[in-house]
Parts: structure tokens; C-alpha cells; sequence
């Protein structure tokens, strides 16, 4: 079980668990409503909707 | 040791990059690429970096980030050359080509009446690429005319302009699978099959992974890739004909691996932290390069 209090997700409000290791920057998935996240350390864990893709995104 | 990592987000692969740092005791600065600043009168902020490992996902922000910090003399995985020549795919056939490795037969061509002349001077179907572009993002599959004067008509008037820069490539009709061979240095470390019944493979189009047994001959081939590009962390894709040959396809140097660990059972993320390890402990002994910004 993670160590982290679960976070609300900023589209549909579900509770996202965090894992527990959990970093900065780190990008989850709503197992609710399916989409991606950002997860935000400014002190207390916060999620946001994660950047949309763009042009030149790739490997 | 002091590593940095410029990064966008950090998805698996840069996760399980920060892990296997951290299994090895070395502290990694996680650089986020929106809030970096470069301070091109500021060198010495980044010296203190025996290497930055470089994970953007915007290209255009990988290259620039790159340029500096080479200039800077700070030692990077990958350099700004191999981004340049990865992120392009004109510039990476360039490279095969000039290199003799063997690639997909390709033409370039800068309006739709020339285009369409290489088109059919090379033969149906092809496959039309915007030059900068990854994850199989709007690759064409022409397969006739009427398709290809739609296409070209469609790219010269809603596309902006490098895609006018048309990069037409012949279509291997591979057996619903392609090759991709992760090179780390010298050494092609694993690789795998992505299969798909779409024409379009990637794994990020929902391509499934399997083992590729790395034989001599495709190591060969991805390692002279790899040395055409310049070199580093690199993953080569690889096409099969029909008449059993295989052609380097491109080079991803900002290479994705969550896919491909547990079917190829190799580290990957490990042995990319040995390799930039090694990097910084050469860098470490290099004497910095002078540039403008340390006169």
C-alpha cells in the first residue's frame, strides 16, 4: 500500500492512488476516467491534466 | 559525480532511469525542461555537470538544450549532432547513406508536381513522412495516384512549410512486423519484433512487442547505424524484405524501452546509466572545450 494519501483527479474528481515511490513530474493515468496526469510536489501532492501532445513530441 | 537529467515529464523509461541511477548511489538533478533557462554567459552553471543525460520529448527543445550545453563543454547522452541527425529524418537517411548503410530507397522533393513525379518514378505504394515527426505521427501510405495528388494537395495547403519538404520513401512490404535494436555504444544490447497487423508499427501505435534474437547480422547493421549517427543510446528500426535482406529504417536517439524489458529480459535501463556513467568519468578527464561564453 502506498505510504501517500490518494489524490483527486482534476477531470472526474476519482480518487488516484499514488505509488510509492512517487516523483515530481511523473505521469499517471485515471484509472476512472482515463486520462493522463501530471503529479505536482509543491509541498503537499497535487495532480494536474498532463501537457497535450505536440508536433515535434517523440523518441 | 554530479549527473543531470533534462527531462519533460518523467514517464516510465525516465523513472526507471532515476532508479537505476539511484540502485547505483548516484544522485541525479532532475532538470525540467519548462523551467530551465539557459544563460548563454553562464557556462559555468552547467560545468558542474559531469553529464547531462538528455530525455526531452519536444525535439526542438532536446536540440536546443543539446547545442548549448556542447558548447558549454558539458558532456551529454546523446550529443546535439546525433539529436540533429535522429530528429530528421532527411538528415538521418543522409547519414545511412553516406555511411552505406542500407536503407529504404527514398526521394526528396520540394513542390506536389516533383513530388508526385518521384512518386511515380519510384513506384506504388510509397510512403510519404514529414521529415520531423515521431511516434508514426502522419505518416502517408500512398497507395495510388488519386491518393497521392489528395496528399500533396492537402500537405502544401494545410500543413505549414517543412511539410512541403517532401520525403518519400518506397514501401517495404515487411511481414507485419518490424525490427527495433537498442544500441548503447558499441554494443547492440537487445531487440525486439513489433508486431502489428497495421502497416504502422510502432508500439506507441499499439505494436506488440516480442524477442528479437540479436544475430550477427543485426548487430552489424545496427551498429553501423548507430556509428553513421554519431553514436550513443540509440534505437535502431529495421525492416525485413521479402527477398530476406534488412534496411535500417530510422534512429530514435531519445529511445522509449518500457516495452521491451521484460520480453527481451535485458536491463535496458541499467545498461544506459553504465553507459552514461562512463561518459561522465571520460568527461572527468577531458579538458573543457574553450567557448565564447568562458573567454
Amino acid at each position: 500500500m502506498s505510504a501517500e494519501q490518494p489524490v483527486e483527479c482534476p477531470e472526474c474528481a476519482a480518487a488516484v492512488a499514488l505509488p510509492d515511490d512517487v516523483v515530481a513530474g511523473e505521469i499517471l493515468q485515471c484509472a476512472e476516467c482515463g486520462v493522463e496526469l501530471e503529479v505536482v510536489k509543491d509541498g503537499a501532492i497535487s495532480l494536474r491534466p498532463a501537457p497535450e501532445e505536440e508536433e515535434d513530441w517523440g523518441e | 559525480m554530479t549527473i543531470g537529467m533534462l527531462l519533460s515529464r518523467v514517464r516510465v523509461e525516465e523513472k526507471l532511469l532515476l532508479q537505476a541511477f539511484h540502485d547505483r548511489g548516484v544522485p541525479v538533478v532532475v532538470l525540467d525542461d519548462r523551467e530551465t533557462v539557459f544563460d548563454y554567459h553562464r557556462a559555468d552553471q552547467w560545468r558542474r555537470f559531469d553529464v547531462v543525460v538528455e530525455r526531452c520529448i519536444n525535439h526542438s527543445r532536446a536540440l536546443c538544450g543539446l547545442r548549448i550545453l556542447n558548447d558549454f563543454g558539458v558532456a551529454t547522452v546523446n550529443t546535439y549532432e546525433v539529436a540533429l541527425v535522429c530528429g530528421n529524418k532527411l538528415e538521418t537517411t543522409s547519414a545511412l547513406v553516406r555511411h552505406e548503410v542500407p536503407t529504404p530507397r527514398c526521394r526528396i522533393a520540394f513542390t506536389p508536381e516533383s513530388a508526385l513525379a518521384a512518386i511515380e518514378e519510384l513506384g506504388y505504394p510509397v510512403v510519404l513522412k514529414p521529415a520531423v515527426g515521431s511516434w508514426g505521427r502522419l505518416l502517408s501510405k500512398i497507395n495510388d495516384r488519386d491518393a497521392a495528388e489528395a496528399i500533396l494537395e492537402h500537405k502544401e495547403i494545410l500543413g505549414s512549410y517543412h511539410h512541403s519538404i517532401f520525403y518519400i520513401q518506397e514501401y517495404v512490404d515487411k511481414p507485419a512486423r518490424d525490427i527495433r535494436a537498442f544500441v548503447v555504444g558499441d554494443e547492440t544490447i537487445c531487440a525486439i519484433y513489433r508486431y502489428s497487423p497495421h502497416w504502422i508499427t510502432n508500439t506507441a501505435r499499439g505494436g506488440r512487442a516480442e524477442n528479437c534474437p540479436v544475430t550477427p547480422e543485426l548487430h552489424r547493421l545496427s551498429a553501423a547505424a548507430a556509428r553513421a549517427v554519431g553514436g550513443g543510446v540509440v534505437a535502431i528500426d529495421l525492416l525485413e524484405t521479402a527477398d530476406g535482406r534488412l534496411l535500417v529504417n530510422e534512429v530514435n536517439y531519445t529511445m522509449e524501452f518500457r516495452n521491451s524489458i521484460a520480453v527481451t529480459g535485458v536491463d535496458i535501463p541499467g545498461r544506459v546509466v553504465d553507459y552514461v556513467l562512463r561518459v561522465a568519468r571520460e568527461s572527468g578527464t577531458a579538458a573543457p572545450r574553450p567557448t565564447a561564453a568562458s573567454r
